[in-house]
């Protein structure tokens, strides 16, 4: 079974935004830059069925710029077999990058597409279900538990309240939620590794957007508040302010 | 290019507050645009019933297609009912930012061939084009983008719309469910085994970290959760889920669930920047923890200084008597 898992780059969850001197993008200084965490699922699945079985391939893909290339070589270090980046600017507008990689995709051969759930700078959670539609595929978003079994695949997705059951063929889109596995971290014999896999390089044009991003601003400093008191005796003090100031009791 | 096409989520049989809000939400786009609100519901036998109740909320047209077989949300019927009433002329679209909505939006969105805005929190439709406010980073910031192409779509987040009662024309009818490819079938919904409201859509959270000291603890939040009443609701920290105290699902933070409710109660959370970018926009935050420096208190509007576990029960048994007390 051959896989393909979309990734990308993005500031690790500990960064502070800043807002750089456009006034619409991060200011990159001292951000440190992971695989995005949940595309790590989507990573470790595919890494396990390929152990599982004893054959096919995973091969990572990212549109990004130059320097996607080293978050792709974390997933090759991870056990991805090849990856291929997708040169550009990238772009907050989901369905330009998933026309971008959907393009991608057609031109390979596979049986799943593996996403995390949404990335973590945009929180779009949005291209996985573009390319599914882009490609005519069956899809199936917020994974937690997938079984396979030859062409036939059963999720669960996570809504409020509890799971969705689904069930399709391949190939099929599916995205991954926390819970799905444990992902691994990369060992030094995966990156020594990784330094040898392919990864193709290609400059790609993004189509226009319909969607364009004005500004990025931070959001106004929480207002000061205050201490109640300390100890359970303060307790009545800090329902009287819930109740007469705040009035949300 | 004045009329707004809001999509109503029907569970169990109800237009519930996710469909109250993207209703609402519309009405009030569409009264800036002089345009008027069209509803589309796809669900089980019943679906017309619950659409129909939208019309108190400001929709005039209320399309519904309801059959046995889609009680459980298939997404491949569903994308296809929607996007064939979206390609009337609108100026936006809308969906509830919730599990389906999320889901489904972008299929729309993706078989329209457009982009999508996610978890909007405010709508301008100053000089003609849609403009929209919307959080990334988990809301660490705040994005503003325009739409230069119609429709405007977008999924929009729980508790910041509201709910609010305008009378619309409230027409129903029926439209064709057609002949969709189903691709995915949904068979079944799993019922967690706890029914709480989930993090996303309560009013009030009360949230427990690393400082409860065990998943056995747990019990001193859910008293105090029970004497908030049934719009409050139990959340997790990063720590406790990764330690496997609480299930994902309950997880507030950048990499769980960005929330923004009336009251926040932190309990025992330090503070690390990851959760404070999924809460710090509750209307509301309470912040107890035994360390008076932790950072939790720089955004809190309410801090308690101290043991927790003295002060969860007081805390429980205070509230319960003022809600008593009316």
């Amino acid at each position: 079974m051959n896989t393909i898992v979309c990734i990308k780059r993005v500031p690790d969850s500990a960064t502070r935004v800043k807002i750089g001197p456009g006034g619409s993008e991060l200011d990159p200084a001292g951000v440190k830059y992971v695989v995005n965490p949940y595309d790590e699922y989507a990573l470790e699945e595919a890494i396990r069925r390929r152990e599982a079985a004893g054959s096919g391939r995973v091969t990572a893909i990212s549109v990004g710029t130059d320097a996607a290339a080293e978050t792709l070589r974390q997933a090759l270090a991870m056990g991805a077999d090849d990856a291929v980046l997708l040169k550009s600017v990238g772009s907050t507008d989901g369905f330009v990058i998933a026309k971008a990689l959907a393009d991608e995709i057609a031109s390979r051969e596979y049986d799943l597409v593996l996403f995390g759930k949404q990335a973590i700078d945009d929180d779009n959670m949005q291209v996985p279900q573009m390319v599914a539609e882009l490609l005519g595929l069956p899809c199936a978003t917020v994974v937690v538990g997938l079984e396979i079994d030859g062409g036939r695949a059963v999720a669960k997705r996570e809504v409020e309240g509890g799971h969705e059951v689904v069930e399709f063929s391949l190939p099929a889109v599916v995205s991954t939620q926390k819970g799905l596995n444990e992902p691994r971290y990369p060992n030094l014999k995966g990156i020594m590794a990784a330094k040898k896999k392919p990864l193709e390089e290609k400059d790609i044009a993004l189509a226009a957007s319909t969607l364009e991003l004005i500004s990025l601003e931070e959001p106004p400093p929480p207002a000061a508040g205050r201490i109640v008191g300390e100890g359970a005796d303060a307790v009545p003090a800090l329902i009287s302010a819930l109740r007469e100031e705040a009035k949300v009791l | 290019m004045a009329d707004v096409l809001a999509y109503a989520e029907i569970r169990d049989g109800q237009a519930g507050k996710a469909a109250r809000e993207v209703v609402t939400a519309a009405r009030t786009v569409s009264e800036e645009l002089g345009g008027s609100v069209h509803v589309v519901a796809v669900g089980g036998v019943g679906t017309a019933g619950a659409g129909e109740s939208l019309g108190a909320y400001g929709a005039d047209r209320i399309m519904v297609a309801e059959s046995e077989e889609l009680g459980l949300y298939q997404p491949d019927v569903v994308t296809d009912v929607v996007a064939r009433a979206a390609a009337g002329e609108y100026a936006a679209v809308l969906f509830p930012a919730s599990a389906q909505g999320k889901d489904l939006g972008p299929r729309v969105a993706g078989r329209l061939g457009r982009g999508l805005a996610t978890d909007v929190i405010a709508i301008s439709t100053e000089g003609g084009a849609i403009t929209v406010q919307r959080p990334m980073y988990a809301g660490k910031a705040t994005a503003t983008l325009r739409f230069t192409e119609g429709p405007a779509i977008m999924t929009v987040r729980a508790n910041v719309f509201g709910a609010t009662e305008r009378p619309g024309a409230g027409a129903v009818e029926s439209i064709e469910i057609g002949s969709a490819e189903v691709r995915a079938r949904v068979t079944a919904f799993e019922a967690a085994d706890r029914d709480q409201l989930d993090v996303s859509e309560a009013t009030i959270i009360v949230s427990g970290g690393r400082g409860l000291q065990g998943a056995d603890h747990w019990h001193l939040l859910e008293d105090l959760v029970a004497a908030l009443g049934d719009q409050a609701t139990l959340g997790a920290s990063r720590a406790v889920v990764d330690a496997g105290w609480r299930p994902h699902a309950e997880q507030v933070g950048q990499t769980g669930k960005t929330v923004s409710p009336n009251l926040y109660f932190a309990v025992g959370i330090s503070g690390a920047i990851q959760h404070l970018a999924g809460m710090q926009t509750a209307k509301v935050i309470v912040a107890i923890n035994r360390d008076a420096d932790a950072p939790i208190f720089g955004v809190a509007d309410y801090g308690l200084v101290g043991d927790l576990f003295e002060i969860l029960p007081r805390l429980t048994e205070e509230v319960r008597r003022v809600r008593q007390d009316g």
